[in-house]
């Protein structure tokens, strides 16, 4: 059997009838990552644990109390807590922290019995879409080492992406799971905002972030967000069951469905024509397989990103206020506290988590503040309604993930602007809080490299399933278009 | 002080705004790198700015199913279960306090 390739069911399937161990399987991972990694610098700690982990997971399946996950590796992206273990964000503040608890991520990972192969580079706290925001240097895109894996969950796509792990956790705030997915050629869950339990995830735009899963198909994908899906009571943003089957009735569709366009906004300014190209077709092949494309106006959708740059670095500026170098982490002595405070942020933090903090106490102040977040609150509830409404008319929405293909490094990074606009397509999905899958579409071919293309749809609150299943249409699209 | 914003086509940050600002963000920078920051800010408020185009009415806020999460003020955990694990993570440490400057 070929591990690094095999999908996840057929690793359970090996695993469940003895053909195959944790160990074997943890073993040939470990090795892959040690010859792949060098060039790719995916990974910022591989655990020293792996094997132990593998053998308590061997247990569990001569014991005859095996789950989906017992025994797969999982990689995890370096936000998220897994207890007495480091973990740093990718900021020089907090190198050598080590995590008190687990993530309640983990806990259900823990529980189903997956191995932990270790932690994923990002960009520092999530900020940013290429990697190349983290202290401990960039990720390089599996697809062409001259490019970015894209951002901020570009190690643990990369990983999965290169074989490395066969499925991994990332968060997404504006976008940090689907574009990396992209980029990188696989698939990428961004959940409803509330689905996943936010406990022991770093906090960078707390009503924006999500934590989500990574797989190279569809199903694969599907088994992660099956774990670690579930209401959490320590989690205040956590939505319990019963209301998530009030909210998500019905908007679960499975077969034929109506697949919204907002062709304005997917056409426009500033989308590579290869991207346009590639989208049209994929729609056109999904009408043959018998879906109905509806176009849509979204107005409010244009107006996303800017909505986002408000809300998002005004949670940023709160949420980073714990780093003093008091609490935990990194700290720098000055003549007196404020000195203290000066000084660890000043060294601790990097260029782009600065922006944003500078970003958010400005619009935050008084006399700014309505003008700008007070402003922003007001288009976000009008970006939900009118998402609301577009969804009493069809099932769900396309758009194309990522206005380009991977770019190359150094491209973007020395205009923010450029940067954040790579996130167009995807950042109004965490304003309005649904869920989106991004799922390969098929190839471009960029200065002699074949780049992956990913093709994003949106959903209802709750309504994860019908992603699932159109994204699997598309699967089977592009799978078919690849053995022509 | 900070300036009171006035809406128009360009944004304006002064240099002393920005050594405020990073003040209040209790964030030691140099002055170049604040004046490249300047332009940045200026860049990117300039662009958020956009939403001035649109009226939105007074939203209702459809908060939904999100509501907050209380619990009953009963079986605290019992005190010192995590104090070493949280402690220990602190830079300074005396005892089972974490240890900080004089502030007055």
């Amino acid at each position: 059997m070929d591990i690094l390739h095999a999908s996840v069911l057929e690793l359970r399937r090996a695993l469940d009838c003895g053909e195959m161990t944790a160990l074997k399987i943890a073993e040939a991972f470990l090795a892959h990552i040690k010859e792949t990694d060098t060039n790719i610098h995916a990974f910022l700690e591989v655990y020293d644990d792996v094997r132990e982990q593998a053998q308590r997971a061997d247990a569990m399946i001569a014991a005859g109390v095996a789950r989906l996950l017992t025994g797969i590796p999982i990689a995890l992206k370096d936000n998220l807590l897994v207890s007495g273990k480091c973990v740093s964000s990718a900021s020089k503040i907090l190198e050598g922290y080590i995590a008190p608890y687990d993530a309640e991520v983990i806990r259900r990972l823990n529980n189903d019995g997956a191995v932990f192969l270790g932690r994923t580079n990002m960009d520092e706290f999530a900020m940013g879409g290429s990697t190349e925001n983290s202290a401990f240097g960039p990720t390089k895109n599996p697809y062409d080492t001259s490019r970015v894996p894209g951002g901020s969950s570009g190690g643990s796509a990369a990983a999965v992406a290169a074989h490395m792990a066969p499925l991994a956790l990332g968060s997404d705030t504006g976008g940090s799971i689907r574009q990396p997915a992209s980029f990188c050629g696989i698939v990428g869950l961004k959940p409803t905002y509330g689905a996943v339990s936010r406990r022991g995830v770093m906090a960078m735009g707390s009503s924006l972030d999500q934590i989500g899963p990574f797989g190279r198909t569809v199903a694969d994908t599907k088994v992660l967000f099956d774990t670690i899906n579930g209401y959490d009571a320590e989690d205040s943003t956590s939505v319990p069951e019963s209301v998530r089957a009030t909210v998500r009735e019905g908007s679960v569709v499975c077969g034929a469905m109506r697949i919204g366009v907002p062709e304005s906004f997917v056409y426009g300014e500033g989308v590579d024509d290869d991207v346009k190209e590639n989208f049209r077709a994929t729609l056109f092949a999904l009408e043959k397989a018998g879906h109905t494309i509806v176009p849509i106006e979204l107005s409010t959708f244009p107006y996303a990103l800017a909505v986002y740059y408000i809300i998002m670095p005004a949670e940023v500026s709160t949420n980073l206020a714990r780093f003093d170098g008091v609490r935990y982490g990194l700290h720098v002595t000055g003549d007196n506290l404020l000195e203290d405070y000066m000084k660890t942020r000043g060294t601790g933090f990097g260029k782009e988590v600065r922006r944003r903090v500078m970003l958010g106490t400005y619009v935050l102040s008084a006399g700014y503040y309505d003008a700008y977040y007070n402003k922003a609150t007001k288009v976000r509830e009008t970006l939900r309604t009118e998402l609301a409404d577009a969804f009493t008319r069809v099932d769900v929405i396309a758009t194309p993930t990522s206005p380009t293909p991977a770019f190359v490094f150094g491209e973007k990074a020395s205009n923010p602007l450029q940067m954040y606009l790579a996130d167009i397509f995807t950042v109004p999905v965490n304003i309005a809080g649904v869920p989106a899958i991004s799922v390969p579409s098929g190839n471009v071919v960029r200065d002699g490299s074949t780049l992956p293309l990913g093709m994003q749809f949106i959903a209802p609150h709750f309504a994860e399933e019908t992603l699932f299943a159109i994204a699997e249409s598309v699967e089977k699209i592009n799978q078919s278009n690849q053995d022509k | 002080m900070v300036p009171y914003l006035v809406f128009c086509y360009t944004v304006f940050v002064d240099n002393e705004a920005m050594k405020q600002l990073a003040l209040l963000c209790r964030i030691e920078m140099s002055d170049s790198e604040l004046e490249t920051l300047r332009g940045e800010m200026e860049y990117i408020l300039e662009y958020v700015e956009k939403i001035g185009e649109l009226a939105p009415a007074d939203p209702v806020f459809n908060v939904g199913m999100h509501h907050n999460m209380m619990r009953d003020d009963v079986n605290p955990r019992e005190s010192g279960t995590y104090t070493e694990v949280l402690v220990s993570a602190a830079p300074a440490r005396e005892g089972d306090f974490v240890r900080v400057k004089k502030i007055l």
